[in-house]
């Protein structure tokens, strides 16, 4: 029996317009609309609905067999319209799919032809277009796409102010909020794009609301383009597929990429450059959580030194996770993505100098059945990744430590928290008693004590 | 917050039950509006629910990636044997594949997953862009059939090419093409296959036994549990029961038609409708008094144990009131009866894929006040839940959040759930489900029930 390569096997990604429609999710007032088939705004409801616990409305504009033959315009208005009337929103954030944009409709013309004449008592709310073709790249691709066309819509130029750009990539709410927390007690004023820390991760409602409360707002956006600086957390995002990438070309706004901030030293930059940003200190409180964290890796760095463990996820988060692990001990020995930057080796090399020499794998583009082939030769002590490898983990019994997205195994994924000092904090924990249970689980003699 | 309107071009879908004799002509059938946010899927979501639990067959989806990733093991279709179906396969179609054609690896494709798994057969399900690409799916299936020596067979799916309903068609073809292939020697003359059961939480094994026991022969499943030969050799049965009301309705009146097979409409949940089923295939095999006499011993065996476990259920939930929007319409009708047993009144009662017949019973079994709807979405479904003051929302994965939101008690009755709602130890589950989500104390915090949001 011979591995299938043509096909792709239980896929480590999903498609480019999940990506847009959830970074859609994190603007104010904005709904999420799909140009294309209703499945494919269905599936990916279902999908978001299995992580974050939340109504997801997405709008489709409901292709159907003339709409494929004389083009889209039609169902794209009318849609809308309908969405206009419905739900009343600020912003439409339309991505394209792989349907549409086969049959050609050029989104940004029929948006120009387009008057809205729904509910004439409001204004007409602001189109924003992401074009997400799902043959092309995989769903981290329509998250930042959608943010870059956001930004290419609404910012605007001007003396700069005192004010940051945060663009934190896919992360949880939790992390999200987290983030704001960390800026707010730098005093910092800033705009994080996207927020959808309270749109998708609520309270209770006492009736329907078509758009939750929460998300960045539309006039905030709009002042990216003064900001003093912009920090990404992405190391393998070109600039031209950027958001900072753009405010930096078109407005002069410095851009600084970083790794996202999971373990000790990339915290420690962040932080640094926070410092220098904000020209203030980093507040104790933080100074406390990175101290705590590092006592922590003291106590726990017996369990989890010469583990080896293999990671896959988004390439961002998995070079992130992989600097972490370096950190404490842990021998990433294969970093898997499905995604394919062609950057992700790379990055990685530059974090981790010993990278070949710890025969550390790097692999991107890869699925499910390529990374448990891997599992099998390379008999890793850990999985860290998302729900996606439970099966893999069950059938050759190895520990799993779920992150990332989605989350659908398990309840309180979009409350899983990474980033920051205590985000590490949470994940150093969980990485150690994942490592304990499983000891303690297969020993004969079922300790008590650590 | 402003007043909820129903959508100019949705307001013949929904319907409310008053006194005065209004004219019933609720439309339904139709593709979903452009920007309503529908519950409904796809036509590749209705080939793939019917298609899915075929265990020991491959699942190819032909096209970019999420229409396979977004269906990867997403529902509770169990195997006693082969599990080939809860693997997700695509061709991943890529930018070049889309410019110079997918066809080369299509075939690709095909010919080293069934080397690397084996199957009985491989379903290639077309999505969205196949059509518009020009990729001749039927002329490569043809060619990896002949090479593979398996039935491989091509499922036209492609997502805008209709509803759900249209996906139903599309499998049921697929289906058809190896129905009447295999042997049906040593089928005994008292026998059925069960179409429309997709052995969600091992419903179809329930079942199954029941039928077993009464002296009939499963000849096959479709598709729960579902194995290629059996299908193959299923024109050999004499009897075909169909639950769902879409889904497979199409095969067995293609079975009829083609093989002189006549079939039941049947639906398992809830105490009279699952008697129903039983009590009609004995009827169906009238020469056989014992088949008569076995479901009769076996019902009531089953009530007389059931019934008293259900009185505690009834007298808790007594006055409750339940919205339900399931996928197909007719097990609308079981649900409503499976409440009343537990003393739930129904309030709200809707459908993805309904028919004009379905809606009129619909209409026929409900009390006054209740709102009929089809293919509704999320913003009409909480302004009925709330101006009804449901307790209780029967649903799917989408309708869950809708629930849990406005503080309402909620039952998943779709494709994921994990505890068998069907038969008669179905009816329990159903209602311990039931009770445990209504009477849960975590309600008294919903900004509903005077909580603060």
């Amino acid at each position: 029996m011979k591995t299938a390569k043509t096909a792709t096997q239980n896929a480590c990604k999903l498609c480019n317009p999940l990506g847009a429609c959830l970074a859609f999710k994190g603007i104010e007032r904005c709904v999420p609309f799909l140009h294309g088939s209703q499945g494919c705004a269905t599936y990916i409801r279902r999908y978001f609905i299995g992580h974050f616990k939340e109504p997801v409305d997405i709008a489709s504009s409901n292709f159907n067999e003339d709409t494929a033959v004389f083009g889209g315009s039609h169902n794209l208005k009318l849609g809308l319209q309908n969405v206009t009337r419905q739900y009343k929103p600020e912003i439409i954030g339309i991505a394209t799919t792989c349907l549409s944009e086969t049959i050609g409709d050029d989104v940004d013309m029929i948006l120009r032809g387009y008057t809205c004449t729904a509910g004439m008592d409001q204004p007409s709310p602001l189109m924003i277009h992401a074009s997400t073709p799902s043959y092309h790249g995989s769903h981290i691709d329509g998250f930042h796409a959608a943010m870059r066309a956001t930004v290419e819509k609404l910012a605007e130029g001007g003396p700069k102010q005192n004010l940051l750009n945060l663009f934190p990539n896919m992360v949880s709410p939790s992390d999200l909020r987290h983030m704001k927390e960390i800026l707010k007690d730098f005093n910092i004023p800033y705009v994080m794009l996207p927020d959808y820390s309270e749109t998708l991760d609520g309270g209770p409602w006492e009736e329907y609301h078509r758009i939750p409360k929460g998300g960045t707002p539309l006039n905030a956006i709009c002042k990216t383009g003064r900001a003093a600086g912009s920090i990404e957390f992405t190391s393998i995002l070109p600039a031209e597929k950027s958001p900072a990438g753009y405010l930096d070309e078109k407005f002069g706004v410095p851009r600084y990429q970083r790794c996202l901030p999971i373990g000790i030293r990339q915290n420690d930059e962040l932080f640094a450059l926070l410092e220098k940003l904000s020209e203030a200190p980093m507040p104790e409180k933080y100074a406390d959580e990175r101290r705590r964290l590092v006592d922590a890796y003291a106590d726990g760095h017996k369990y989890v030194f010469g583990k080896k463990a293999i990671v896959y996820g988004e390439e961002d988060l998995v070079i992130a996770i992989t600097g972490f692990l370096r950190e404490i001990g842990i021998i990433p020995v294969l970093c898997a993505s499905g995604g394919k930057s062609r950057l992700m080796k790379k990055r990685l090399a530059e974090l981790v100098p010993d990278l070949d020499g710890l025969g550390i794998k790097v692999r991107d583009g890869v699925d499910f059945v390529d990374i448990e082939e891997e599992v099998k030769t390379l008999k890793p002590d850990l999985l860290i990744g998302n729900s996606k490898g439970f099966t893999m983990s069950r059938k050759n019994s190895i520990p799993f430590i779920r992150i990332g997205f989605p989350i659908h195994d398990r309840f309180g994924g979009q409350r899983l928290h990474h980033l920051g000092y205590r985000g590490t904090q949470e994940l150093f924990d969980r990485i150690v008693n994942t490592i304990i249970e499983y000891r303690q689980n297969s020993s004969p003699v079922g300790y008590t004590y650590m | 917050m402003d007043k909820l309107e129903i959508l100019e071009g949705r307001k013949q879908q929904v319907y409310e039950k008053t006194k005065e004799a209004e004219a019933f002509d609720i439309k339904c059938e139709t593709t979903s509006l452009s920007g309503s946010v529908s519950q409904r899927a796809c036509v590749f979501c209705g080939s793939r629910v019917v298609l899915y639990p075929v265990a020991d067959a491959l699942h190819l989806v032909h096209g970019p990636i999420g229409c396979a990733a977004y269906t990867w093991d997403i529902r509770g279709a169990l195997s006693s044997g082969p599990e080939l179906h809860r693997l997700s396969f695509s061709t991943d179609l890529k930018e070049m594949d889309v410019i110079y054609g997918g066809e080369k690896k299509l075939l690709a494709s095909i010919i080293e997953l069934v080397d690397q798994y084996s199957p009985k057969a491989a379903f290639i399900y077309s999505t969205c862009i196949i059509g518009l690409i020009g990729d001749d799916i039927d002329a490569v299936c043809k060619k990896a059939a002949k090479e593979t020596g398996i039935p491989v067979l091509p499922v036209h799916s492609e997502g805008f090419k209709g509803t759900k309903k249209d996906g139903y068609k599309a499998a049921c073809d697929a289906l058809m093409k190896i129905v009447g292939t295999g042997s049906i020697e040593g089928i005994s003359k008292y026998s059925i296959n069960i179409l429309g059961e997709f052995n969600l939480a091992g419903e179809a094994w329930i079942i199954k036994d029941y039928y077993e026991q009464m002296g009939i022969e499963v000849v096959s499943t479709m598709t729960g549990d579902g194995r290629i030969d059996d299908i193959c050799r299923s024109h050999g049965a004499s009897l075909n029961i169909v639950q769902c009301s879409g889904s497979m309705i199409r095969q067995a009146k293609m079975m009829e038609e083609k093989y002189g097979i006549p079939y039941l409409r049947v639906s398992y949940f809830g105490i009279e409708d699952m008697s129903k089923a039983l009590y009609d295939v004995a009827k169906h095999f009238s020469d056989n008094p014992a088949i008569l006499d076995a479901a009769k011993k076996l019902v009531s065996r089953e009530v007389s144990e059931l019934y008293p476990q259900l009185l505690k259920f009834r007298n808790a939930l007594s006055g409750k009131k339940a919205a339900i929007y399931v996928g197909g319409a007719f097990k609308a009708f079981s649900l409503i009866k499976a409440l009343a047993s537990i003393g739930v009144d129904v309030v709200m009662a809707g459908s993805q894929t309904g028919n004009s017949d379905d809606y009129a019973g619909l209409k026929e079994m409900c009390d006054e006040g209740t709102v009929i709807v089809d293919d509704s979405n999320p913003v009409e479904l909480s302004k009925f839940i709330l101006e009804k003051e449901a307790d209780l929302l029967i649903g799917g994965v989408k309708e869950r959040p809708i629930a849990y939101k406005l503080g309402v008690g909620f039952c998943d009755h779709n494709h994921e759930r994990k505890i068998p709602l069907a038969g008669f130890v179905g009816m329990l589950n159903f209602a311990k489900e039931v009770y445990q989500s209504v009477m849960s104390p975590v309600w008294q915090f919903a900004p509903r029930k005077g909580g603060f949001s």
